[in-house]
């Protein structure tokens, strides 16, 4: 189906899409713009109009706040995304072998999708504390040297958190994964079999190239997830115990609204925007030439 | 091009069946499922934890097994949730937050649909000038992290009055749900046949009547994912509702956080999770109904070119 040349132009569809060019230019640019500039003043409980250089950047990165924020987000990202996307993919795999009950299974696999990360946090608070959770149940059914205390751990709450969230959104990558596996042509299924190849080889030389525009999506949408992280934080550990768990998000946020340090938060917001935007050129610059194969978001 | 959308009309229950070659040997198909159970107890865990805690009496709750199942079972702490959990000094449960969560995601749901399927409409069939150039920055602005904007629309609204009102945060909603909202309409009129608009547009139909009377009846099927994905995301932000709702129109997720996570004195655990189960339970009930509509809501922006 190749459409016309011919265009439609009209007054009423220009006007129609003004309230998305006034979001893209004001919401979208205008205050990423403003971020970017209040990041180069010397701005504290009021933005100022001076410029003082890098010294925010400077400030920033010898906040030890900043830096462990950036050293768990890394930790928690990695964690995150190989968990969700490998157990996802398990998930998929397993439920495609023509189960009983594949629709109860995957229900119980999505529903934590549903929550709210907010809600997850709390549920996980309430299931780890070592007091009378999961540590306290377990050794009070016997096994006494049962330990899993990873949220009040200095060393380990970020991991407890990304426990959490993870419980949260594999399931995602699973249902992604899924209808991926199911629109994939059975007579490559046949071919594989009559040619007498095992099927973990057909999985893993034949099915998973095919998924690719699936994984792509799924770590785009965790990716993002990863990037946004804030509200699990907030609810589950509250960034603690001490800076255990503190997360760039929630750097900004307090910055901003707490300690009244806006221009340390407009360079911490740049630098995030910054990396964020590393990785997204590629992507755009893609989409320019189209007929690349098809990506996540590539419509 | 095949958008995910295109399926949108398939039956949902349809169960490809595979050739018979591929079932499993019989070991391997007991390993199968022990990892599939496995696997759905640990994803139930924390739901049936909750769901226990929240009936248990405090002095059941302090023997510290998580999993019994209670002696007395007692709604008590579902009651106190919703009616006199306290928040600092305040003590007046969840109802608030709920309510206010309602009155936000209703008009933030219609809004951000209705602008989403204007937008995907007027790129699909219109193509106006630089179009598509605007529709790839906003995409792109989907990616950038809340927080470099956060500050700046603060400032923006206080200044248009709308800082910590109900419309502001309709409007904030409505501004961050615009890209997914117009991806999935404009991709849905993309598989629309385009001599169906233009028959319309021989029959002397203009930009507003296509859109209302030819359009908006066929898309029955997008507005419901758009729907189940706006009611979802909208109830369980937290940030937003945050910074930009106001003191008086807190959401119930923010509202759920103050009850659990700045008390003074004995923690309720029995309340808590009752809390939280009722702060989640407007999206599981949305998940549930919907079935395999909600998955077409995440696979929305997974179109193959």
């Amino acid at each position: 189906m190749t459409p016309p040349k011919r265009r439609y132009r009209n007054a009423a569809a220009t006007l129609a899409l003004l309230p998305m060019a006034a979001t893209v230019v004001f919401a979208y640019a205008g205050t990423m713009a403003w971020t970017v500039r209040v990041s180069f003043s010397s701005s504290r409980t009021l933005p100022a109009s001076d410029f003082v250089g890098l010294r925010q950047y400077e400030r920033l990165f010898e906040t030890e706040r900043w830096t462990l924020s950036l050293q768990n987000l890394a930790l928690f990202g990695i964690v995150f995304l190989v968990a969700c996307l490998v157990i996802g993919f398990l998930l998929a795999i397993f439920i495609d072998q023509r189960v009983r009950g594949e629709g109860l299974l995957r229900t119980v696999f999505l529903y934590p999708y549903a929550m709210s990360f907010v809600a997850t946090g709390l549920v996980w608070q309430w299931m780890l504390n070592p007091g009378l959770g999961l540590q306290a149940t377990l050794r009070g059914l016997g096994l006494e040297g049962f330990t899993f205390d990873w949220i009040v751990r200095q060393d380990m709450a970020i991991f407890a958190v990304a426990l959490a969230a993870v419980w949260q959104s594999s399931g995602l990558v699973m249902a992604l994964m899924l209808a991926g596996l199911r629109g994939i042509d059975e007579s490559l299924w046949m071919a594989a079999r009559i040619d007498g190849i095992p099927a973990w080889r057909t999985y893993a030389s034949i099915v998973a190239p095919q998924l690719g525009p699936s994984f792509a999506t799924a770590f785009v949408l965790l990716a993002v997830t990863v990037v946004k992280v804030y509200d699990v934080v907030v609810a589950m550990t509250l960034g603690g115990p001490g800076l255990a768990s503190e997360v760039p998000a929630k750097f900004i946020i307090d910055n901003l609204f707490g300690r009244a340090n806006i221009g340390l938060a407009s360079a911490a917001s740049t630098v995030m925007l910054a990396t964020v935007l590393a990785f997204l050129a590629p992507w755009l610059h893609a989409r320019r030439r189209p007929a690349h194969g098809g990506g996540a978001f590539a419509a | 091009m095949s958008a995910v959308f295109g399926h949108a009309n398939e039956p949902p229950t349809a169960a490809r069946t595979r050739p018979a070659g591929r079932r499993l040997p019989r070991p391997a198909r007991i390993g199968l499922y022990a990892f599939l159970l496995t696997a759905a107890a640990f994803f139930l865990l924390p739901l049936y934890v909750m769901v226990v805690t929240s009936v248990k009496p405090m002095e059941e709750i302090r023997a510290g097994n998580l999993f019994a199942w209670p002696v007395h079972v007692t709604l008590a702490p579902w009651v106190q949730a919703w009616l006199s959990a306290c928040t600092g000094l305040q003590c007046e449960g969840i109802r608030g937050g709920f309510w206010n969560s309602v009155a936000i995601v209703v008009p933030s749901t219609v809004a951000s649909i209705a602008l989403g399927a204007l937008n995907g409409y007027a790129l699909s069939f219109w193509r106006p000038r630089h179009g598509e150039a605007l529709f790839l920055c906003l995409l792109a602005g989907a990616f950038i992290p809340y927080q470099v904007m956060i500050f700046p629309l603060v400032r923006a609204l206080s200044m248009l009055g709308l800082f910590g009102t109900l419309p502001g945060i309709v409007l904030i909603h409505t501004l961050f749900g615009m890209p997914v909202m117009t991806l999935l309409f404009r991709n849905y009129y993309a598989a629309v046949p385009r001599e169906l608009f233009m028959a319309a547009r021989i029959d002397g139909g203009g930009f507003w009547r296509i859109f209302v009377q030819l359009m908006l009846p066929m898309s029955l099927p997008i507005v419901v994912v758009a729907l189940i994905m706006q009611v979802t995301n909208i109830w369980n932000d937290f940030v937003l509702g945050l910074v930009f709702a106001g003191r008086e129109n807190l959401p119930m997720t923010v509202q759920l956080n103050n009850i659990i996570n700045t008390t003074t004195g004995e923690r309720l655990y029995d309340v808590n999770m009752a809390a939280t189960l009722l702060t989640s339970l407007v999206p599981l009930a949305v998940y549930f109904v919907s079935g395999r509509w909600f998955v077409r809501g995440i696979a929305a922006g997974a179109v193959k070119g």
